[in-house]
């Protein structure tokens, strides 16, 4: 149901796209398999951040991550030389991992899609709590394939197992074991 | 915007209707969540892993361990892995976001007060609790800095009227121990909501299978999983399970989920960890600091118990109803209070929260008081009488003379425990042996 067809005036604009209230396992497994590079707008160099954990997590998970924050271009986090921009990166991309709020994650998309090509991006991802239902049209007439408020970081560890580890919930019943999406 | 993902909605990879993830059922879950075969041998059934530590990969894997930056195991105070899958089992029936088991019902009490809590807070209670807790909130918890109201709670305003700004939680049990009585929790947690605190229920009585105190506005849920969950009276054992909802960040309560937190450098739980913090607060904070641990063998016991929950709950309901009708018809019986009787001035809740039955443990009034109750007790031979509740054995006992012994005559009436009440726990036994029984020993009275 599109906007408009909702008829609900205190709808979230940021909140229409019923195809994007939930995403299967098989889904994001797929592209935690596909994905080897990722860039994270908005990567922070505070060990304490919450970026900062997502990416030393999915570093010793197998992902290469290039950190992308204006204000820290230059410097380095756990390795990795941050770059103030996508269009200053080196690298071949395939995902661009949003760690900015929902109504940044609209420019930010429209940068993604113009770095599309040259990059090699093919995922668009938003942080968990960060939503934009016109951002993800976008880039998805672009033909991205786009997540929203999820973290790879937890939705690694809740289909490889690990979360469990914790006592969450990871809200899957399988009786095949658990193996990580890399593998 | 929601910050939670519903995690009903993300339940299998098999297809349910109208293109979403497939719905699984109660009973299903009860026996399958948490537990996937072992990755490493194959084990079907879940191991108990007997072992207190376990090793670190090498010294970074160690500090990002401590740093809480990696999922893993470290210690078995903290978390172990066949407690996890107990964890995770629980937090799933009652469709919450994350668990954290502990020693006792009790002890998981402590660690939600503990968690919420500063010398010097406050918190609401329903005065139609478990006598333990009664004691435990109001003798034990002054010596920490904490007050406890204890109100009637079913008028609902009186949550309101006993609010003050030190306020940090209302807790009460849905389904009240000892005495049939059903609380409107819908309407509790609209009060709590509306001042911005949280409501904690204890849902013991009712279980997952007959009632999801989240699916009605409840904030955190606690069992002693020693009743019905592990349902068979061998295993000591409590959960607390966040909701996955609460906003930490709406007002300046809860410093401890939403202020960097100094043993842990500066991490704020809230926004690191997101829907599951408190679940990691509590365990990394509480579990750590208190120790109130649950064993892995005992966690085991009670995955075995819970696997069964929802066929020996039905069958504890239907028991109950049929001996709370029978029971008054009895002339030796002067009341008896269970919602499953239009009788019952919860009736009406009862059909609302808890339509699949009404639980097992309900108490009667028996003509002769004091005396008769002690006599009762004395002559029937199936009956158990022991201080406890939801085992596979039907149970009696005299709260007056037991569980609420250690209170006044004023706070025995009002948790529903006078001088004539006859608590009973309906096993799972053949009903026409429970009804002979009661009928032989009420015959002697």
């Amino acid at each position: 149901m599109s906007r408009a067809e909702s008829g609900d005036q205190n709808a979230d604009p940021l909140v229409y796209l019923e195809h994007h209230n939930y995403y299967s396992d098989s889904k994001i497994r797929r592209i935690l398999r596909e994905v080897k590079t990722f860039a994270m707008v908005g990567a922070s160099t505070a060990w304490r951040r919450p970026s900062f954990y997502a990416m030393k997590y999915l570093q010793h998970k197998g992902y290469r991550i290039i950190p992308i924050n204006p204000g820290r271009a230059g410097g380095e986090v756990l390795g990795e030389t941050i770059y103030g921009s996508l269009a200053d990166t080196p690298h071949k991309i395939d995902m661009v991992d949003i760690f900015r709020t929902s109504e940044e994650a609209y420019d930010i998309t429209k940068d993604v899609i113009a770095n599309k090509d040259e990059r090699g991006i093919k995922y668009l991802w938003m942080q968990l709590t960060v939503r934009n239902d016109p951002a993800a049209e976008l880039a998805e007439t672009a033909g991205l394939e786009v997540v929203m408020n999820r973290c790879p970081k937890i939705e690694f560890g809740r289909l490889s197992g690990e979360l469990s580890w914790s006592g969450v919930n990871s809200g899957i019943i399988t009786a095949k074991t658990l193996r990580s999406p890399k593998s | 915007m929601s910050v939670r993902t519903d995690i009903n909605k993300v339940t299998s990879n098999i297809p349910g209707e109208e293109g979403g993830p497939r719905q699984y059922g109660m009973s299903t879950i009860a026996v399958h969540a948490g537990a996937r075969p072992d990755p490493v041998t194959g084990a079907r059934q879940t191991p108990i892993y007997q072992t207190t530590s376990f090793v670190f990969d090498n010294a970074e894997h160690a500090s990002e361990l401590f740093n809480l930056q990696t999922f893993g195991y470290v210690y078995s105070r903290m978390t172990n892995p066949t407690v996890s899958v107990f964890e995770e089992r629980i937090a799933q029936l009652e469709g919450g976001r994350g668990a954290v088991a502990a020693a006792s019902g009790h002890a998981a009490q402590f660690l939600a007060a503990v968690s919420l809590l500063e010398a010097g807070d406050e918190f609401i209670a329903s005065r139609n609790l478990y006598g333990g807790s009664l004691t435990q909130f109001g003798v034990s918890f002054p010596k920490l800095g904490w007050k406890c109201h204890f109100v009637d709670a079913t008028d609902p305003k009186n949550f309101e009227k006993a609010m003050t700004d030190r306020v940090k939680f209302f807790f009460c049990e849905g389904v009240a121990n000892p005495g049939g009585i059903i609380l409107d929790i819908e309407h509790i947690s609209e009060i709590a909501n509306k001042h911005g605190v949280l409501l904690i229920v204890d849902n013991t009585l009712a279980s997952p299978y007959l009632m999801r105190p989240f699916e009605w506005g409840a904030d955190l849920v606690i069992h002693s999983t020693t009743k019905f969950i592990g349902g068979h009276g061998n295993t000591m054992g409590g959960i607390l399970i966040e909701s996955g909802n609460i906003d930490w960040f709406r007002n300046d309560k809860y410093p401890g989920m939403s202020k960097p937190d100094s043993a842990y450098h500066g991490l704020v739980f809230a926004e690191t960890f997101g829907d599951f913090g408190f679940t990691m607060r509590t365990r990394m904070v509480g579990l750590r600091d208190y120790g109130a641990t649950l064993s892995p063998t005992a966690a085991w016991n009670l995955l075995q118990g819970v696997e069964t929950l929802p066929l020996r709950m039905q069958r504890h309901c239907d028991n109950a109803q049929a001996v709370a009708e029978w029971l008054e018809k009895h002339p030796k019986v002067s009341w008896v209070s269970y919602p499953g009787l239009k009788s019952s001035p919860f009736y009406e809740l009862g059909q609302k929260y808890l339509p699949k039955g009404k639980g097992s443990v309900f108490t009667f009034g028996i003509k002769g008081g004091f005396d008769a109750g002690v006599k009762l007790i004395d002559c029937v031979e199936l009956h158990s009488h022991l201080a406890n509740i939801g085992d596979t054995r039907s149970l009696i006992l005299h709260p007056a003379s037991t569980t609420h012994r250690q209170l006044s005559d004023e706070q025995r009436e009002g948790a529903g425990a006078g001088p004539d009440v006859v608590r009973l726990s309906i096993g799972i036994e053949d009903i026409d042996d429970v009804i002979a029984d009661l009928e032989q020993a009420l015959a002697q009275t």
